[in-house]
């Protein structure tokens, strides 16, 4: 694990060692469930979590010197009892909206500290923790940040924008070169993981009184985020194109044949179903259709049951007929799904 | 396939693998790899593996397979089901193949084959025999195609070693054994990537979903220093070079585009990455992490031709070298209306003749379905 200064602390509190951290300072968790003196920090954990599952990124105000003592641990404490009053609530909506508001927070801090050039330490730093936690080797080459391809991809596969792929980037001698603000982005989905990884792990304390009534607000909050979503019956385009070549008796490359039998059986279809769909092709047998059905559903083979494939992956076999209906969806399984 | 033209074939083969086994080797890491084979009119055997070249020979002795193959990825336990191998890593693989070039050429060496009737007969949408119109295609050798894969070869091989810094020495080039090359890269920083990384990785070289902003048209208040310049590295060089030609040509051009807008811009390079500077890989091939692919120095089926690395891909000739089976002779009786040159000799066409061939040409025409024996 890095070892972490004051400041760093406060920038990244996920990198800490929790309960090594309160013990460090003299606290207790007991402590904060009973003292009214520190009450006030009860209060800032649950705006902390507030604020994250609105879309908010934390940021208290006072960031001037003269507090800094005191706003530094007020930071790290309110993140540390966040986790807590999380942890106690059990509710995952809350832990991955909260991983990703304090991810898209740290962010923005490690997009500064790259270009810190009046504090090398600073720099020097937020270079380790993409090579420590996120095992990227980020290097500064000018006005630019340059990363191996092989690292680059591992983590730009993650966004579904044009401008992510490998193609539309500048690319030279292995190399990929990065902004500043597009290297710490790189980066926002792991340490939302990351975090949320770190989360999940940590111990559940047992209930005290004094986290009771935050918890439990917690669970109001919550209410606000399930969704009720409805779906169409009607098939995305790349489905209907499918359909429509193997009626006419065209011979569906392997690709889309998997890609059709995963989406009705995604969508809920029996085996029986859909092995006459197959019938027009020009190798039509239903004993191997069925068993090659049987197969991806999970049904025989290895009990995979294989997902329909993504967007993205459909159009690089020129199978994607993308209408405005498909509305930027990432997988056909999602067409026509609506939120209420 | 008729049962006397099966036995021939197979007897071919295991002569040829027998007279062979210096060609024939397991590759680096054998005992992480997984092995398959394919023998005449059945399916694929899978998830063998396989310690030394004698165990390699005894498979190929005992089953006589039309077709071998062996895995791009290592494995803890190579011979397990695919969910219990433990996948460690996976060489870089591609597939180019003459097929894919849609060059000129290819209607004046491609017939068709009645799939209801056998007949064999120039290009048609129905058989003139039968009227079927289930039919397959068959290509037959071509030299042009086979200088057109070797350009793209070496296309690849530059993106390779300059965009992303592969060392040459990590690179190996085979002809496929049939119209085709097949490359390898070992030992790079690319081994660990997982099938959608290398999806993004595909569309780089096959220069696909391309954003015109990347290549110059800014999205507002389009200014001409933004477009990329000839010396450039990567594709923005390439673009240049494919768009303007020469720095004198740049600016003119570049005034088209401004004036044509940014829609037609990504047109162009839409089209200029399908049809010229887009590496013509198959993209199947590449993306895939549990593939088993052609064993180097076995033979192909499709046309009894062998799979064999070249170390100097521009002076390789296919036809000849990979042409491995013995010249005996043997009586075919034979109906194809195109020709076709193994060895520098001409075979074909012919009109349900009986005629004998040496035993290599006789086993081409076998494998590619347009002879029987007589």
């Amino acid at each position: 694990m890095i070892s972490l200064g004051q400041d760093e602390i406060a920038k990244y509190p996920f990198l800490a060692e929790a309960g090594q951290y309160l013990k460090d300072k003299g606290f207790t968790l007991e402590q904060f469930a009973t003292d009214p003196d520190l009450k006030i920090i009860v209060d800032k954990a649950y705006e902390r979590i507030e604020s994250a599952a609105e879309g908010k990124i934390y940021n208290p105000k006072a960031d001037n010197s003269s507090e800094k003592d005191t706003v530094l641990p007020l930071n790290v404490f309110s993140f540390l009892i966040a986790i807590v009053l999380l942890k106690l609530s059990g509710l995952n909506t809350l832990i991955n909206r909260f991983s990703l508001a304090e991810a898209r927070r740290a962010e923005k801090f490690l997009e500064r500290d790259l270009v810190s050039n009046s504090n090398k330490t600073s720099e020097e730093f937020a270079i380790k923790i993409f090579r420590d936690v996120f095992s990227v080797t980020i290097k500064k080459a000018g006005d630019y940040f340059v990363i191996p391809i092989s690292d680059y991809l591992q983590h730009a596969v993650n966004f579904h924008e044009l401008e992510w792929k490998l193609v539309n980037r500048h690319v030279e001698n292995g190399m990929v070169f990065l902004s500043t603000h597009e290297s710490a982005r790189l980066i926002r989905k792991e340490l939302g993981g990351y975090i949320s990884s770190r989360i999940r792990a940590a111990n559940t304390p047992s209930m005290s009184k004094g986290f009771e009534d935050k918890v439990n607000k917690l669970s109001e909050l919550a209410k606000k985020f399930v969704v009720n979503t409805i779906v169409s019956t009607e098939y995305p385009p790349c489905i209907k194109h499918a359909i429509e070549e193997l009626n006419s008796g065209e011979n569906l490359p392997h690709f889309g044949r998997f890609m059709l039998a995963t989406f009705l059986l995604g969508r809920g279809q029996t085996i029986e179903e859909i092995v006459p769909l197959f019938k027009n092709a020009p190798d039509w047998n239903e004993k191997v259709t069925r068993y090659q059905i049987k197969q991806i559903s999970g049904e025989t083979g290895s009990n995979t049951k294989y997902s329909c494939p993504s967007c993205d992956k459909i159009e690089s076999h020129d199978m994607c007929f993308a209408t405005p209906d498909c509305d930027n969806i990432i997988n056909p399984m999602q067409f026509g799904k609506k939120r209420l | 396939m008729l049962e006397n033209d099966l036995k021939f074939l197979e007897e071919t083969f295991k002569q040829y693998y027998f007279d062979h086994f210096d060609f024939i080797h397991i590759p680096d890491r054998s005992l992480e790899r997984e092995y398959g084979y394919k023998k005449f009119n059945s399916g694929m055997v899978r998830h063998i593996s396989l310690k030394t070249d004698k165990d390699l020979h005894l498979m190929l002795m005992t089953n006589v397979p039309s077709d071998v193959f062996c895995s791009n990825a290592y494995y803890t336990f190579p011979n397990l089901p695919m969910a219990e191998k433990d996948w460690k890593e996976a060489d870089l693989i591609f597939d180019i193949d003459a097929k894919d070039l849609n060059l000129s050429c290819r209607k004046d060496h491609t017939c068709v084959k009645c799939l209801s009737c056998g007949e064999v007969s120039l290009l048609h949408d129905t058989c003139p025999k039968c009227k079927s119109n289930k039919l397959d295609l068959l290509s037959l050798t071509c030299d042009n195609c086979i200088s057109g894969v070797k350009k793209e070869v070496l296309n690849l091989i530059k993106i390779l070693t300059n965009d992303l810094q592969i060392d040459d020495k990590n690179v190996r080039t085979s002809f496929s054994g049939n119209e085709g090359f097949h490359l390898y890269v070992a030992n790079s920083s690319y081994n660990q990537l997982g099938s959608k990384e290398r999806g993004d990785l595909i569309d780089y070289i096959m220069f696909r979903r391309v954003m015109p902003e990347r290549f110059g048209f800014k999205k507002e208040n389009p200014s001409r220093h933004t477009f990329p310049e000839l010396d450039e590295a990567g594709w923005r060089g390439r673009v240049a070079k494919e768009l303007f030609g020469s720095k004198s040509k740049r600016s003119k051009a570049i005034t088209k585009i401004i004036s044509d807008g940014k829609l037609a811009y990504q047109q162009i390079l839409e089209e200029i990455g399908k049809n010229s500077i887009g590496i013509k890989i198959d993209p199947n091939v590449t993306v895939d992490i549990h593939r088993i692919f052609r064993l180097e120095g076995s033979l192909n089926s499709k046309s009894g031709l062998a799979k064999l690395a070249c170390e100097n891909i521009e002076r390789f000739d296919p036809y000849t070298e990979t042409c491995l089976i013995d010249d005996s002779s043997v009586e075919v009786s034979a109906n194809f209306p195109i020709e076709f040159r193994l060895k520098n000799t001409k075979f074909g066409p012919y009109t349900n003749e009986k005629v004998s061939v040496p035993k290599y040409a006789a086993a081409y025409m076998l494998c590619k379905g347009i002879a029987s024996l007589a």
